[in-house]
């Protein structure tokens, strides 16, 4: 007991304030994109999945997995900035182009005032790598702390006021999504957390996958292969009207 | 036929007469060997199979392949260890191996399959029931289903029927090395990032016959130990919060979170996306960086240890942990278990020791042998220490050098495997390269194809409330598996 106490002072105060300026990426993250004015075609080339709309002028976040390939080929093109804010309200708005990204509104009054102080989330991982659940599950340590906004995920979801949704849904994960989702009662939300739940990431156009199905629709879209922590507790909150 | 397990192979090489190829393998599996990888390779029309045999204490690798049609002759009745891959050659491609006990699916991916349907073995009795869990089951953790066969709260059996995760992401290695290729093999198991996508990189170079300068050797070598340290804190923390030990799971962490975030130092992602491709890795380390790592290895190292000693020297925890899931080396070696799991029932095994690769040379493994929760955490608290001073060793003498050499094609109609020693186990990728050099098969081995059914054993005659801690004992995944 004794050591337990002195391991607990040394160890010390660990909590990091948020929603907070000081929050910093590494040096080499990659986080937000900007389309620079030069031709998009190289950097288009470069991605894997078809991020890069060359006609539109677009960097689809949705697609995107974070691997910095477009960068790489196209410096002059594409650039990723060190922001972590990336969630969105809509999927049209995960389409970047040269700054002018708009991210996620929170939730009608009437539910950030049910939501707001209370928000309870079952997790359905339906098919993905698992490092979005990894990411999902260190915000209960105490570095991250979701629960002092009130944020918690549960084992139920009959307890739970939505479902946090990762991996490109696989067939096999299709029924067990829907009957989670059906478990929630009204009002309910619905997020879309990393690349795989909003376009397949890694796994798009797989025939074992069927992403998530259109009849359940989407309140907020993390990207990311994994979103780092702070983007999906940014995002949590925002949905909420928690942050700004 | 004796294979190098760094260098390529010609596939013509590892033919043997198709009458005799059960037989042999049968014969070196007993002599000592164990089924690193066994599937079927498909061959203008037919089947080859294919079975490469590790003798880990000598060190020395052999495969075989034989034409086979329509069905052969199972050989799990002898073999435990490979009912899984007997299992997966016949919802792969249906080949049937006869004799088999009982041929599951285990990926549900065959038409008409339903995901969990299945015959589940029973126990009857009037005062037995049943316990079903999953696939989504509490907790923030992937999907799958659980039954135990129960009298009151002892557990007869579980059985565990996976496949929700499955992706396609094996067959989608066919026709590359292509862009995805790497994406695909760092997010096989997302926890696993560097240790999949290592056995990837190694199976291309082998094939490739490129020499990955020594640097980027070491460089890799510290992601995978960071990898390590950040898993096995968090399963300690883990751990000790299943047995309600808040002082260490609180404080374990924040410290696996210290670990990731000094990977995301070196590579910009805390799971270690984006730091390896085959040849070397994308990241060099400056002077300024490697101080920094240093300083945050010895800091985050030190408070490891803090947190992690408070474990062994409260009682209430060690006698909850001590003789609760037992699997005996017998067992363990049966199943062919890999990883800290076996290595905790006392088997030697560890890639890093027995097929040394990249950076490691002389490697001393870690063994305990008590084959309970206690030993699974013991094991990994020894690989803790192992790693920090692995890792502490390269930042101290970073060689000076390119860290990327010219990925050239492949070669044509050979074969490679790479293996690494992941922080859950032994990961093995066997990759075939076509006529025209681009990847005509590839299979995946983590490490949890093989445990999954050690979790099986360590509940027989337990508690039901023994599965959760039992379960973070071994903390494996569904993904890497299901594939």
């Amino acid at each position: 007991m004794f050591k337990a106490i002195l391991a607990r002072l040394r160890q010390g105060y660990r909590t990091r304030p948020f929603p907070s300026e000081d929050v910093k990426m590494p040096h080499r993250y990659l986080g937000l994109p900007r389309l620079k004015d030069a031709p998009l075609n190289r950097a288009a080339a470069a991605c894997p999945y078809g991020a890069i709309l060359t006609e539109e002028r677009r960097l689809d976040l949705g697609r995107c997995v974070f691997c910095g390939a477009c960068a790489k080929a196209a410096p002059e093109a594409v650039e990723f900035s060190r922001e972590y804010k990336l969630c969105a309200g809509s999927r049209d708005a995960l389409l970047v182009g040269r700054g002018d990204y708009k991210r996620a509104e929170p939730l009608a009054r009437e539910l950030t005032s049910i939501f707001g102080r209370s928000f309870r989330l079952r997790q359905v991982s339906a098919g993905g790598c698992a490092a979005c659940e990894a990411d999902c599950n260190v915000l209960g340590t105490l570095a991250f702390d979701m629960g002092r906004f009130g944020i918690q995920f549960v084992a139920s979801p009959r307890h739970a006021d939505g479902i946090l949704v990762t991996g490109p849904v696989t067939k096999n994960m299709e029924l067990a999504l829907r009957k989670t989702y059906a478990a929630v009662s009204s009002p309910k939300v619905v997020i879309a957390c990393g690349a795989c739940a909003i376009s397949g990431g890694p796994y798009a156009g797989h025939p074992e996958c069927v992403g998530i199905p259109k009849d359940i629709p989407v309140d907020l879209y993390i990207p990311g292969c994994p979103p780092n922590p702070y983007t999906i507790l940014d995002g949590l909150l925002r949905l909420i009207g928690r942050a700004k | 036929m004796k294979i190098d397990h760094l260098s390529s192979f010609d596939l013509s090489s590892i033919e043997i007469d198709p009458a005799l190829f059960l037989d042999t393998v049968s014969s070196r599996l007993a002599a000592g060997g164990r089924a690193l990888a066994y599937f079927a390779l498909p061959d203008n029309g037919i089947y080859r199979l294919v079975m490469v045999i590790g003798f880990d204490r000598e060190g020395v690798m052999e495969a075989y392949s034989a034409p086979a049609a329509g069905s052969f002759r199972a050989l799990t009745p002898h073999f435990p260890e490979l009912h899984l891959f007997e299992r997966e050659i016949y919802e792969q491609h249906g080949l049937k191996p006869e004799g088999h006990p009982w041929l599951k699916p285990i990926r549900f991916n065959t038409p008409g399959a339903v995901p969990g349907v299945a015959d589940y073995f029973t126990v009857h009795g009037s005062q037995v029931h049943e316990v079903a869990v999953g696939p989504v089951h509490a907790g923030v953790i992937e999907p799958g289903h659980f039954r135990f066969q129960c009298h009151g709260e002892k557990v007869f059996h579980l059985e565990i029927m996976l496949g929700y995760q499955h992706r396609g992401v094996e067959r989608s290695f066919i026709g590359g090395p292509g862009p995805r290729s790497i994406h695909y093999a760092e997010t096989l198991a997302g926890d696993t990032t560097i240790g999949h996508g290592w056995a990837y990189c190694a199976a291309m170079e082998a094939l490739s016959g490129v020499n990955v300068p020594r640097r980027a050797q070491l460089l890799r070598g510290i992601m995978l130990e960071l990898e390590r340290l950040a898993n096995h804190t968090g399963d300690l923390g883990a751990i000790s919060g299943d047995v309600a030990y808040l002082p260490t799971a609180s404080f374990c962490g924040r410290l696996r979170g210290d670990f990731l975030n000094m990977t995301a130092l070196i590579c910009g992602n805390r799971f270690g996306r984006n730091m390896l491709k085959p040849g070397g890795v994308n990241y060099d380390l400056d002077p300024a960086l490697i101080k920094e790592l240093k300083l945050r290895l010895e800091a985050t190292y030190r408070d490891t240890a803090d947190a992690v000693s408070l474990l062994w020297e409260n009682a209430s925890v060690t006698d909850r942990l001590g003789n609760t899931g037992v699997v005996d080396k017998v067992a363990a070696e049966g199943l062919g278990l890999v990883g800290p799991a076996a290595r905790a029932s006392g088997v030697g095994l560890d890639t890093r020791r027995n097929f040394p690769y990249g950076p490691y040379e002389n490697f001393t493994m870690s063994v305990s042998g008590s084959g309970d929760v206690y030993s699974r955490a013991y094991v990994r608290w020894l690989e803790i220490q192992k790693s920090a001073e692995l890792v502490a060793g390269w930042l101290d003498d970073l060689p000076a050098g390119p860290i990327e050499a010219e990925f050239g094609p492949l070669k044509p109609n050979a074969a490679a495997v790479g293996l690494t020693e992941g922080w859950r186990g032994q990961i093995c990728h066997a990759a075939v390269t076509g006529p025209d050099g681009l990847i005509r098969h590839y299979k995946i081995v983590d490490p949890s194809f093989h445990n999954w059914q050690g979790l099986a054993m360590a509940l027989r005659g337990g508690e039901i409330s023994d599965f959760p801690l039992c379960n973070k004992s071994f903390n494996l995944s569904y993904c890497g598996r299901d594939l």
